[in-house]
């Protein structure tokens, strides 16, 4: 078990060196920070030392792979890669172009983007497979015909159109609940249920979908004639034996999302002003802040890999014979 | 006479080749029944009818509008012409007055009136507050109260005569040249029919033609008189925007296909097939890339190219072209971020095929790897390849939509589902709320999306019942990066 774990996180390195490649070239090597100074400045009327001032501010002012005019081991320290990309590899994100902390403001936002992806991920999941479940209870009846119906119409609805519907609707209509906003405690409550309901629902039509044919899979299978001719109840059959069986497939899509809920959601939070990563990477976009993006790359692939260790992990507690080693 | 400048898009171009493509793919399908087969239970499915029968329609506007020109401006003196900077393509000059009309600000749907209060001068001198009448909207009225109610239900009383009229005409010709090349006694096959007993269904094709028709020729008929959809804050026509926004959504969701496809296939087979370091390699690309969190990618890569063109302007002569370029950008990262699962897929499938004893012959006498991959081992992957093109183009219509609100999708200068959205959002909050925009680019993609989703159900039907294809597609709206294949638990 240690083993393979101390394997997967040695494998996951060549994997984040690779990300932070492919953000160097992105951000560094396709447009030069001097490109960057001149759009943050504006493209007319700039002079060479209000670009000179903008990336030695910033830190852009080093070479960008190799410094010839530093001493030993800091030619290869005193330059963008190292400053900008490798200090990522110990969370050392640097600072916004607002002069704020990266790490900080990450810290201060986990929260509110928990507090909604949280919910949505175990409420959606849950119903979903209730859903799904219920499709296949009454399968090839015409509740089971209008229940794949709804979920195609539902998947072919645009995520935007739940989240204004839902403002319009419970906001604005029946005023219910405030339109948009975050507060701290008990408080926080009445601003989250729309954002979670939102979420949960303009995830059901794929999902329901996805995991009735899992479930329909399975159903075929001959354990599932075994228990039937056991004489078990059909609702014992599904809600034992075939969801059982069905898990693996569900982790495998699950599991993984896991960590990434920390990063939140980038236009749930944005439209419901909520104070999480998601909104952060969404303001840090629109002002063209290269630091926070490429910070919030590197987090979202390291999530990433920790999703995929964790989905491993989850197969060894719902199949006894997967063993890690 | 009009002389006109005709330009060549990138993106006109490559949608070109595409449809070329399809066409020579579909002479090479009709010629081998082998082949045929699964196409015809595609037609054969109700519902994959009724969708494809909307998909064409979409199809036909999209390539309307993608055939694009530069009309000559009037003066002409020293003999070499001046074109407008304006691009123009077929379709706007097809509705024509729906474009050339625009109003001062927001109206609503069918209106007369304008949406905002202004101070107006009366006949006596006077100043007073009120709404404005529109200058094209209803302008053929004079006492618009009175009138409109009559002058619209009039209008679409006869729009719903002339569509049935239409339909009849045009079905009925389909109808006895399809009973012509049945060999079937005309009234027979129009019994055969009515009564849904024909192979193919084509009842439920004439079905969603009137449908169509019945929305549509009335819509055609009042937009000759009123804005039927109202609006926007520049006083352009919705409708207008809705039908340009058309050819978006097809660009971004084959395009991106184009792009996804050649890596993808290549790589996934080539993964599969020779093992060892090559897939080692293909592997360690295709779990880097999806380690990214893939709206993250398309933000950085769309930032780039913005900084790029900013830093570049001399490059597009137009605005058009400076949008098509960013628009074929937008394509080029899409497909660079989801081509992972279906190459994932792919490489399993490859691995599965090498083991086979065809192949294995094929390899005991000598024929070259490139031979093999080619002959025997492509082929038996097209079907997979075929479901995952129809499955991801719903999905790219909406992720342009979500993708253009965070503002790394298509250059806000560009017509789309999401620029539309995008600019209407802050009207929500007024009183009466500006609803016509929002409603009209949500109806137009849903109906997009929903007929593109139900084709591809019809398609995987009809090609692999057994496959299990999950909606691989990019997810945008949680950041999901696509699930990780059983074959990966080591």
């Amino acid at each position: 078990m240690l083993n393979y774990l101390i394997r997967r996180i040695l494998y996951a390195i060549p994997i984040l060196i690779g990300v932070n490649l492919v953000t160097f070239v992105l951000f560094f090597m396709v447009n030069t920070p001097d490109d960057m100074a001149r759009i943050h400045l504006g493209v007319k009327r700039v002079t060479p030392q209000a670009i000179a001032k903008w990336k030695a501010e910033r830190g852009y002012d080093k070479p960008l792979l190799f410094n010839k005019t530093a001493p030993g081991l800091s030619t290869v320290t005193e330059t963008i890669f190292f400053e900008k990309s490798v200090k990522l590899f110990v969370f050392n994100f640097g600072r916004a172009d607002d002069g704020r902390d990266i790490a900080y403001e990450i810290k201060n936002r986990m929260g509110p983007s928990l507090a909604i992806a949280l919910p949505v991920f175990l409420v959606g999941l849950l119903w979903t497979i209730s859903f799904a479940l219920m499709m296949v209870f009454f399968r090839s009846t015409y509740l089971d015909v209008w229940g794949v119906v709804l979920c195609v119409g539902m998947m072919s609805i645009s995520s935007l159109f739940y989240i204004i519907g839902g403002q319009y609707l419970l906001s604005k209509l029946w005023n219910l609940v405030p339109i948009s906003g975050y507060g701290d405690g008990p408080v926080a409550l009445k601003f989250l249920i729309l954002p979670i309901l939102v979420g949960v629902i303009s995830g059901m039509g794929a999902g329901a979908r996805w995991y009735r044919t899992i479930f329909l899979e399975e159903i075929g299978k001959d354990y599932v004639r075994t228990a039937r001719a056991k004489g078990l109840s059909e609702l014992r059959v599904l809600f034992k034996h075939v969801l059982q069986n069905a898990l693996i497939p569900i982790l495998t899509g699950a599991v993984v999302v896991i960590p990434l809920l920390f990063m939140g959601s980038l236009i749930t939070e944005s439209f419901f002003g909520i104070p999480g990563l998601g909104s952060y990477t969404i303001e840090a976009i629109s002002a063209q802040d290269f630091a926070v993006v490429r910070a919030m790359v590197f987090l979202g692939s390291v999530l990433y890999i920790f999703g995929l260790i964790l989905t491993d992990f989850s197969y060894t507690l719902v199949d006894p014979r997967i063993r890690l080693e | 006479m009009v002389s006109v400048k005709p330009i060549i898009l990138w993106t006109d171009a490559l949608l070109g080749l595409l449809i070329l493509s399809g066409l020579v793919f579909a002479w090479f399908v009709r010629r081998r029944r082998d082949l045929r087969a699964p196409w015809q239970r595609v037609v054969q499915s109700k519902s994959g009818m009724a969708a494809l029968v909307i998909l064409c329609l979409f199809l036909g506007i999209g390539l309307l509008d993608s055939i694009h020109f530069r009309p000559a401006l009037q003066t002409v003196r020293s003999g070499n012409r001046v074109y407008g900077v304006e691009v123009l393509s077929l379709l706007d000059v097809a509705v024509g007055p729906l474009r050339q009309r625009p109003e001062k600000t927001y109206s609503a749907p069918l209106a007369t009136h304008l949406y905002a209060k202004e101070t107006l001068e009366l006949a006596d001198g006077r100043q007073a507050r009120s709404y404005p009448r529109l200058v094209f909207g209803g302008a053929h009225l004079t006492n618009p109260e009175k009138e409109k109610a009559a002058d619209i239900a009039f209008s679409v009383l006869g729009g719903l005569g002339l569509a049935v009229l239409l339909w009849s005409l045009a079905g009925s010709f389909w109808l006895w040249f399809l009973a012509r090349r049945h060999q079937v006694k005309v009234t027979t096959w129009f019994g055969l029919v009515f009564r849904g007993q024909t192979l193919v269904p084509w009842n439920f094709a004439l079905l969603t033609g009137l449908a169509l028709l019945l929305l549509g020729v009335p819509a055609v008929l009042l937009s000759a008189k009123y804005h039927v959809l109202g609006t926007d804050k520049v006083g352009q026509d919705v409708l207008y925007l809705a039908l340009k926004s058309i050819r978006t959504g097809l660009v971004i969701g084959t395009l991106t296909t184009l792009v996804l496809l050649p890596l993808a296939v290549l790589l996934g087979i080539m993964a599969g097939y020779f093992r060892g370091w090559i897939d080692d390699v293909i592997q360690y690309i295709y779990t880097t890339l999806n380690s990214i969190p893939s709206v993250l990618l398309i933000a950085a890569a769309v930032l780039m190219t913005q900084v790029y063109m900013d830093t570049h302007p001399g490059l597009f002569e137009t605005i058009n072209a400076r949008a098509d370029f960013r628009l074929l950008f937008l394509c080029l990262i899409l497909g660079m971020t989801s081509w992972t699962g279906l190459c994932r897929l792919l490489r399993g499938e490859a691995l599965k095929l090498r083991e086979m004893e065809y192949i294995q012959a094929a390899q005991a006498f000598g024929v070259s790897h490139f031979r093999i991959i080619l002959r025997h081992i492509l082929p038996n992957v097209m079907h997979i390849v075929l479901i995952a093109m129809v499955m991801d183009f719903s999905g790219l219509v909406l992720a342009e939509a979500v993708l253009s609100y965070v503002g790394v999708g298509v250059d806000p200068s560009m017509i789309s589902f999401g620029t539309m959205i995008n600019s209407a959002r802050m009207e929500m909050a007024r009183e009466p709320m500006v609803w016509w925009s929002l409603a009209a680019a949500f109806s137009f993609m849903f109906l997009l999306v929903l007929s593109a989703n139900l084709f591809a159900d019809a398609v995987r039907d009809a090609f692999d019942p057994r496959v299990q294809v999950r909606s691989w597609g990019v997810r945008f709206f949680r950041m999901r990066p696509s699930e990780m294949g059983k074959e990966e638990r080591s």
